[in-house]
């Protein structure tokens, strides 16, 4: 029944075995890749032909040429609006976040605090953004603040609800380890809860990314001049689709960039595979 | 009430109290855990005397309690009544001593840290009470059959590979009792006979006393100088057996008619608990 080890290894076939399956996983990756691709093109050229077939006035959809000419020839206008949308979401992300994850420090140490106000911080939640969005325009005013506190706010939350759920994800058997050590508190958060907290944390940053963008792009909606909010609301008065589209993809780009940044980050940090994986 | 207590003579059997010279020593040891529905008796009437050096196994069924008594004599769980010294303290003060060891059934690595900062991890923690073992932690890694795998974080490591990380780190800080629970009771048999093989052999190495939790009665008769045999509801002492094999145990120990005999009468005193 059992076959010498060294038949095994000497078997030639061993070797055009494994290349093949090498081979099978490669074109695997490179299909897996390239599958979204097609989807993304699929849906361009079918965008096209809608428009094309049933003659769509312009003012109501551009083609997808018209939409790349108008990102070419207003690309500085795009850019130059850009920039403040892409201020206020970075500022509201990192204001949001940060407060967010004091306040979950704080919960997770006080569970009487965490007892009386996290149901308040789940009602204020369910306020949809563009309903708080007229509000803290109307206590701020109409600069920048206003539009950094609604993306900070919409940040807020999933941060808030991952960051407390992941200093409590400690693993009970390291806890009681601690314990046995006579760690302190402190030394029980810097070495334990950070460390688990940190994938919790980062899923709810990936999410907070491109929630930014919505929360900047939505204060603008309300009295704002300049941002790429403010150029959808004046494209879609002055039926400039080509623009709103150019403006759409813009605020899409943005947050794009920022959900890749974060998952860059997340490899560059967390090298540990999770316990549960 | 108090007058009456205060007349009293003090306690002269010194069988009612807990001995000091002892590694543990305890006399009516209560702990009582309550849910909505009842009350659970985890350990009642628990008596016990565990000599400095020595190797206790500690075998029974589901819920009798054998981990709350390791959690008790580690300050984890605090007894509704009885006395409990440690080396002649508190548990409380034992542990604040650094005294205590644990090794716990789920390895509990620092997913973050490789084999060697987990094992450094006792030694970072309350420095200030923090002994130092006379092997360093890369002593340690070697002691447990690790030499090489320092850098290899938890994940790289196998069932077996990081328990034997978890009996480091716990020897790390110079513990004068170690408290294993359930240790290798998710390894594989053969990873399993390995290690308890290789504990022993670590035991006799540093003179440690070992409190041993475990379901097996194999691995209970092997390891032991005495099995402790625990009987459930509620947690009591049902029988102590000496184990009379040689100090010198290797696996083939176990296909001696002695170790039969004894794996035999383990088995049916366990039915009858």
């Amino acid at each position: 029944m059992s076959v010498p080890a060294d038949t095994l290894s000497s078997a030639p076939q061993l070797d055009d075995e494994q290349a093949r399956y090498r081979d099978a996983r490669r074109r695997e990756r490179w299909r897996r890749r390239a599958m979204p691709a097609l989807g993304i093109i699929g849906l361009l050229l079918l965008w096209w032909a809608v428009v094309v077939i049933f003659q769509v006035k312009p003012f109501i959809a551009p083609s997808p040429w018209a939409v790349l000419q108008t990102l070419i020839a207003k690309r500085d206008v795009l850019l130059a609006n850009l920039i403040p949308t892409a201020g206020e979401a970075l500022g509201g992300f990192l204001m949001g976040n940060l407060v967010a994850i004091a306040v979950a420090t704080l919960f997770v140490h006080n569970r009487r605090l965490q007892e009386i106000f996290f149901p308040v911080v789940v009602m204020f939640n369910s306020i949809p953004v563009v309903a708080k969005a007229p509000i803290l325009v109307l206590i701020m005013g109409n600069g920048v603040e206003p539009k950094i506190a609604i993306a900070a706010l919409v940040c807020f939350f999933p941060t808030l609800v991952n960051g407390v759920r992941g200093l409590e994800a400690v693993n009970p058997q390291a806890m009681e380890l601690m314990r046995v050590l006579s760690a302190s508190k402190r030394e029980i958060f810097f070495k334990l809860r950070v460390f688990s907290a940190l994938p919790f944390l980062f899923s709810a940053l990936r999410i907070a990314a491109s929630m930014s963008v919505i929360g900047a792009v939505v204060g603008e909606w309300i009295g704002a001049t300049q941002g790429i909010g403010a150029m959808i609301i004046q494209a879609t008065y002055n039926f400039d689709s080509a623009l709103l589209y150019a403006a759409i993809i813009m605020s899409a780009v943005l947050s794009g960039t920022f959900f890749m940044v974060i998952v860059g980050l997340e490899r560059w940090i967390i090298r540990w595979q999770p316990e549960t994986a | 009430m108090a007058i009456a207590v205060a007349a009293a003579p003090p306690a002269q059997d010194t069988s009612a109290s807990a001995a000091s010279g002892m590694a543990v020593s305890c006399r009516n040891l209560q702990v009582r855990f309550f849910t909505e529905r009842r009350a659970i008796t985890a350990l009642q009437g628990f008596s016990l005397d565990v000599a400095v050096g020595e190797f206790l196994t500690l075998l029974g069924p589901s819920g009798c309690g054998k981990s709350t008594f390791l959690r008790v004599v580690a300050d984890l769980i605090r007894p509704n009544g009885g006395e409990i010294r440690v080396f002649g303290a508190a548990p409380e003060a034992a542990r604040l001593r650094r005294d205590i060891g644990f090794v716990f059934q789920d390895p509990a690595l620092l997913p973050w840290r490789n084999a060697l900062a987990n094992v450094e991890l006792p030694l970072q923690v309350a420095v200030s009470r923090a002994r130092r073992a006379k092997a360093t932690p890369r002593e340690l890694l070697e002691l447990v059959g690790l030499k090489g795998s320092e850098q290899a974080y938890p994940h790289e490591l196998s069932g077996g590979m990081r328990q034997r990380v978890s009996i480091a780190r716990a020897l790390a800080s110079d513990p004068k009792i170690l408290l294993m629970d359930e240790p290798f009771g998710a390894l594989d048999e053969i990873t399993r006979d390995r290690l308890n093989e290789e504990l022993r052999r670590v035991w006799r190495e540093l003179r440690i006393t070992v409190l041993f939790v475990t379901h097996s009665i194999h691995e209970a008769a092997y390891l032991g100088q005495r099995v402790l045999m625990m009987a459930a509801n509620p947690g009591r002492v049902r029988a102590i057996v000496p184990v009379t094999l040689p100090a010198d145990r290797t696996l083939t120990t176990r296909e001696s008619a002695e170790f039969v005999a004894l794996t035999g009468e383990l088995r049916r005193l366990l039915e009858t608990c």
